[in-house]
Order: structure tokens, then sequence, then C-alpha cells
């Protein structure tokens, strides 16, 4: 097994607990957390694709996850506030129950 | 056996397994967290001895063990662990003081329900600390330096549904990250100038003389050294986490946490960081003083800092009326008392008035622990009292922590070691102010902890509290006396006589005689004076008459009532940089909602008001003329919106779980489609 297949199973590991945990958790803030996982499973591919594979810049695969994470730090402070004005509005942050939306 | 660097990674990274284990660990297991963080720092106490024994068989070299840590484009990141004499001698003192407050806290928190979590945080505290003292690279010392901030953050708040404690740990955290601004920018620029963050790397390294040489060499503006510039950003830091003026403020309401935490604060872990620290990149912070062109040297500005904590810290103590705060402040001035003997070029003497004071801090800071303990978390001296009969142990040694803080003569460590500052600082031609401030410093330090501890242990006891106090039991006691062995004899490893720990720091030739010791005879005279004048100024205002009820007014209240009003409101600090940067930040961020209110939203109203007003133009338009036709397709168009509705149930989960299922089709259709 080379190093490129030990990182991408490590990864699809990843993302499969992220998903399960997406799916599984009702606590809006765990789902959060397993999206998370998810998006960093993919960086994680980034780098070891970047790393191992056939390299035409020297840092491209690294700086590209650098800007998914400044991303990913972004989209958790909006999902963070978005929770907060959930648990304002209904007292809890059950996903389930946030769905007063629904068209 | 040779200890060389190559090993050295283990002794920071033993506490840290320790705490890894402690936080995987079953809340209801205490013994398993507590057991594996004294095992944890046993391993690295053994392991420093052998590096220490290692080390000192070549004091004057520096052994490394440098790898690179990741490429970026063509230059790699370097990391690295150092072994000399300093390191060897911080991990020896921070493992062992570690060690004995880790015990300590079995006893003191053994009704805590958050016993785990509290050995768990202590592991990580006390790896953060040794990570400072082995690294051989400046950013590994920074990583390490903010793992310091933050588990200090987590231990000052452990009591967190307690508000004051939560904002202490809040305020440590803040505060310190204003110096560690400056640390950052330090290193960022040291990266720039010298493209590597090494201390020793062969000759490569920022501490050795190719790069000192060419940082002493350029000058800014104003005919500053930039090696100056850099120094001072990173004394910054120092600032910041050693609690020296003006960024003293957070350490004495870090008393918010356990006791045992602000023993590992006050004595071996936080606030050492920032003198080790200096004490580190010392060659870089001396290079500047062979010019003698440049406007103002980086040591007179350490030494000038260190003089004015040491007088303010020792002044707020004398009108601090809770027994940790008066310890707090203690410890603000006696860490000025080593800034002081940093800038006046003796880092030896910093260093073994480090190493005692580590002692005898954790020694008085435990002690009163056992008191707050024992006396059920009373920890106003006015409230205390009389405990001399009743706890015999804990009085002892915190009497021989008090002699040794006031620097009693010749038996006690805190002697020798504030000795070695006063004539250090004697000998400084630049200025003789740092030398009175330190004098004064020392009149005062006998006085407050006199009455410190006329008031804690002597007279009556002065409510229910005090009055059934019992001494506590051989795991809080053992501690106890282990560190006031430690704090009478480490004074003698550096007696002006026979200067081992400071010819050993320094890897210089150890020349005993008891000659030396005549040398600086007056000025040892003269602070023996001084502290004799101190312990009779104490005696005088509070053994002779003790105090009898909690009410009774201090006698110095009487006499100068606004002044103790003013040291017990810690001269106002706090409520200055309320006032300044506080109000500085409230009024920006009162501007900056002003803006957005009026300016922006004024804009984005008028824009609305625009399309509020085209809008109504254009529904007359409609109404009147384009209707019919519209209706039909609108119609069809809400029968399948609402057929495409019935997808849409408002559950996330749902969303969620189409999504996943559509990725697995997807996965299997360019698996089994052959795809190329």
């Amino acid at each position: 097994m080379t190093p490129l297949h030990l990182c991408l199973l490590i990864s699809s590991g990843l993302f499969c607990i992220g998903l399960t945990g997406a799916l599984a958790r009702s606590n809006t803030i765990l789902v959060l957390l397993g999206i998370e996982l998810m998006l960093n499973a993919a960086n994680l591919n980034f780098i070891a694709f970047w790393r191992f594979g056939p390299a035409p810049s020297p840092a491209n695969g690294m700086i590209f996850v650098l800007f998914a994470i400044a991303v990913a730090a972004a989209e958790a402070a909006v999902g963070l506030a978005l929770i907060i004005a959930v648990y304002r509005h209904q007292k809890n942050i059950r996903l389930q129950e946030a769905n007063t939306l629904r068209g | 056996m040779t200890f060389t660097a190559n090993h050295l990674w283990l002794i920071p990274t033993l506490p840290l397994l320790a705490a890894g284990l402690g936080a995987l660990a079953p809340s209801k297991d205490r013994r398993l967290a507590a057991g594996s963080a004294i095992v944890a720092m046993a391993v690295s106490f053994v392991l420093a001895c052998l590096a220490l024994q290692s080390a000192l068989q070549a004091p004057a070299t520096h052994a490394v063990a440098n790898f690179a840590w990741f490429d970026l484009g063509a230059s790699p990141m370097r990391l690295g662990f150092l072994l000399d004499p300093l390191t060897a001698f911080m991990c020896v003192m921070v493992t062992f003081v570690g060690l004995l407050i880790f015990i300590f806290s079995l006893g003191y928190m053994q009704a805590d329900a958050n016993f785990k979590q509290f050995f768990c945080f202590l592991s990580l505290f006390a790896a953060a600390m040794l990570g400072v003292l082995v690294a051989n690279s400046l950013l590994l010392l920074f990583i390490c330096w903010e793992l310091v901030g933050l588990a200090s953050y987590l231990l000052i708040g452990f009591w967190f549904h307690k508000p004051s404690a939560a904002a202490a740990a809040k305020k440590a955290f803040i505060t310190t990250r204003i110096g560690d601004l400056g640390l950052l920018l330090g290193l960022l620029w040291l990266y720039d100038a010298t493209g590597s963050l090494l201390f020793y790397d062969g000759g490569q390294g920022v501490l050795e003389n190719t790069a000192l040489a060419a940082l002493a060499g350029q000058t800014l503006g104003g005919g500053l050294a930039l090696s100056t510039a850099i120094g001072l950003l990173i004394f910054c830091g120092a600032i910041g986490k050693s609690g020296q003026f003006p960024l003293h403020v957070w350490l004495p309401d870090a008393m918010e946490g356990p006791t045992p935490v602000s023993a590992l604060i006050h004595a071996a872990t936080m606030v050492a960081a920032g003198v080790f620290l200096v004490a580190r990149v010392y060659p870089l912070m001396q290079i500047d003083a062979a010019l003698a062109a440049v406007p103002v040297h980086a040591l007179t500005v350490v030494a000038f800092i260190g003089a004015i904590t040491a007088l303010l810290g020792a002044f707020i103590a004398c009108g601090q009326n809770d027994i940790k705060r008066v310890l707090a402040f203690s410890t603000v001035s006696q860490l000025g008392y080593m800034m002081l003997a940093l800038g006046v070029g003796s880092w030896t003497a910093a260093i073994f008035h480090l190493l005692t004071h580590a002692f005898f801090k954790a020694l008085l800071f435990l002690g009163a622990g056992s008191v707050i303990h024992a006396a059920h978390h009373e920890q106003d001296i006015r409230l205390l009292g009389g405990l001399r009969p009743k706890m015999k142990i804990t009085f002892a040694t915190f009497a021989i922590g008090m002699m040794a803080l006031s620097g009693v003569p010749f038996l006690f460590s805190g002697f020798w070691s504030k000795e070695a500052i006063l004539h250090a600082a004697h000998a400084w031609d630049v200025s003789h102010l740092p030398l009175y401030a330190g004098l004064a410093a020392v009149v005062l330090t006998a006085f407050y902890m006199t009455r410190l501890v006329a008031e804690t242990f002597l007279g009556q006891p002065r409510s229910a509290a005090a009055e059934h106090a019992h001494e506590n039991s051989a795991v809080m006691t053992i501690p106890l006396i282990l560190l006031a062995l430690g704090a009478i004899g480490l004074g003698f490893l550096g007696t002006p006589a026979w200067p081992w720990l400071q010819a050993r720091l320094s890897g210089t030739e150890l020349h005993s005689s008891l000659h030396h010791l005549m040398e600086g005879s007056g000025l040892m005279l003269l602070s023996i004076g001084l502290v004799g004048v101190g312990l009779g100024l104490g005696w005088w205002l509070y053994g002779r008459r003790l105090r009898t009820t909690a009410e009774a007014r201090d006698p110095l209240v009487v006499t100068a009532p606004q002044v103790m009003a003013a040291l017990a409101n810690r001269l106002g600090f706090d409520e200055l940089y309320a006032a300044t940067v506080g109000r500085l930040n409230h009024f920006t961020a009162t501007l900056a909602q002003g803006i957005d209110r009026w300016v922006l939203g004024g804009l984005v109203n008028f824009l609305a008001q625009l399309g509020v007003f085209s809008g109504t133009v254009n529904r007359q338009l409609d109404e009147d003329g384009l209707n019919g036709g519209f209706d039909q397709i609108s119609a069809s168009v809400r029968g399948s919106g609402q057929r495409y509705a019935q997808a849409q149930t408002g559950e996330a989960h749902g969303y969620l779980r189409v999504m996943a299922v559509a990725f697995i089709v997807l996965a299997l259709v360019l698996v089994l489609g052959g795809a190329r």
C-alpha cells in the first residue's frame, strides 16, 4: 500500500465518520461538526494528491487547502450565528424542529 | 549515560501524553487521570536530571537536534530541540516543583467534581512550559508559549461557574495576548531578516555570530539597530507573560483559579517563561550594547521596566488583604527583580533568582492553599489569625518561605539570589536608579511578608472558619516540607564565595574563594540592614499589637487612609485601562456602529425607497396594461411549484440523506461505469 492509498483511506474514513455524524445527530452543532469533518476529508485528499501526485508547481495543493480552511472558518462563523438565531427563536437547537421555513 | 538533545523531546511529550490520556479517560476514573499525570511528571523529572547531568559535562556547548518540519517552496521550515545548562536547570526545576504541586493537588482538589479535568489541564500546562524550555526554534517556542497561554486560561477559569473566575481567565488571556502580538511581530521580522528561526544551528542560527553581526549592523530610522527593535518586540511577549509593568494587571486576578494553579503559574510555569525567553535570546538582546551610537539599548529598557515593576508590585502588596493577592503582587515584584537582573547584564543572577523564587513561591502558595483548604476557603487575612498552634507544619514551612522571600541573611536561598541581583545592579554603569528601586523593594518585601504572617498565623482566630481549622493530611504537608528544604538549600549553589550555578550556566570557569564574599560586603551589609528595617517595621506595626477583631482598622489605614485605599485599589491600573483602552475600544465600536447605521444604512434605505418607487410605477403599469396571459402562465408555474414543494420537507436531515445517496450513486456510476 502506498502512502497515497493510506491517505485516501484515512480521508474516506474521516468522510464517512463526518457523514454518519451529520445524518445521525439531531443537535445542529454536532451536524455542523460532521460537515466540517467531511470538508477536512476533502482537504486531506487535496494535500495527498498534491504531495504524492506529479506536482506541477510547488505549493498549489497547500494554498488551495489554506483557502478552503479560511472559507470553512467563515462558514462555521455563519453557521454558529444561524444556530444562535434558531436557538433564540425556538429555545433549542434540534434540527428536526427547525423546519418552519417549509414551503 | 549520555543524554543528548536527541532525546530531549521526551521531557515535554510525557506530560502531553498524560494530558491526552486524562482527556480520554472516563470522568469517574480519578485515579487514572491523577496517576498518569504524576507518573509522567516523575519520569520527566528523572529525564530532566539525566539531561542536566549530560549538559553539565560540557556546559559551554549547545547540543541541538534540528529537523525539517515542512517544505514551503524551496526553503524548509526547521524546528529543533536544544540542550544547554539553562534548559537543563529549568527543566529540573519545572518538573520537580510541578511534581510536588501535582501531589499537593491530590489533597486540595479531592472534593472537586471536575477532578479529572484538573489533572488533564495541569499536565497540559506543564507540557507546554517544558516545550518552551527545550525549543531550539523561536517558532516552536512560540507555539508552546501560546499553549501555555491556553492552559492558563483553562486553569484560571477552572471554576468557570463563578463570574469573577471566568472574567479573570479572559483578562489573563487577552492581556498576555497583547504582549504576544509583539513577540509574533518580532518573530516574523527576525525570520524576514535572517531567514531562520533556529537559535543554534552550527553557525547558521539566529543567536550565533554571523546572524547577530548582520542584525546589529543594520540600522533603522533614528539610529536604532535592527537587533534592538527585534529584541524589544520579543521582550513585549515577556512583559505580557511575566506580568511586567504595564501589563501586570492580569497576574493578581489569576488568583481566581484553584490555589495549586496559582502556585504553578507563579512558581514554575507561566511567569517564568517570560524571564526564560529573555535569557534564551540574551545574545540578541545584548549585541547592541557594543554599539555606542544607538539611542537606546534593549537591555536598558528591560532593566528599567524590571525596576519599576519590582517597586510597584512591592508597594501594592502592602495594601492587599487577600492572602493570595499579597503573594501575587509579591510575584510581580520578584519578577521585576529578575528582569532587572537581565537588564543590568547578569542573566545568570536572573535565572538563579528564578530557580530559588520558584521554590519559595511555590512553598508560599501551597502554604496559603493549605490555610485556605483548612479554613473552608476563607482567604481574607483579617478573618484568619491564630492558626499557628493548629497548623504547625504549615506555619513552620510558610515561615521558611516568608524568610526566604524577605531575604533573611545567610540561611535562606532568597537572600543569596537577591544579593546576586543587587550586586549586578550595583556594577551596572548606565544608571543606579534600578539599584535604588531594588533596595527600596527589599524593605517593602520584608515588611509586607511580616504583616502577612502576623495577620494570618498569630493572634486570635477571628472567624468561625479559622476557629475550626486543623492541619491537613500528609499528601499536602509533605510537598510543603520538601519545598521548604529546597527554599533553604538552593541558595548555597550560588553564593559569591562559590558561584557554582552561575559558572555552570554561563559555561565559564568556577572561581571559588572567600575573598569574593568580602568584596561586596558593604552592599550586602546594607541590604541585610534594610531587611532588618522591613522586618522590624512590620513587627512594630502588626506584631506588637496583634489584631483582635476582624473589624479593627489596620494601623496604616489609620495613619494614611488615602494611600492605603489607593494601594488596596491596586493604584487604579484597572480603572485606568478601562478608562483609556476600554473607552477607546467602546468609542471606535460606537463610531463603527454609527457609520453602519446612519451612513451605510441611509444609503441602503435610499436605494430601497427608490426601488419601492419604481415598483409602484411598475405595478400601476402592470395592473392596467399587461395582464391576462401572465395569469395563465403563473397559474401553471404555481402548480408545478406546489408539486416540487412536496419534496421540500424542511427537514435538513432529509436533504442531507438525499445528498449522501446521490453522492454514493455518483461514485458507483464513476467506478462501475468504466471511468477512464
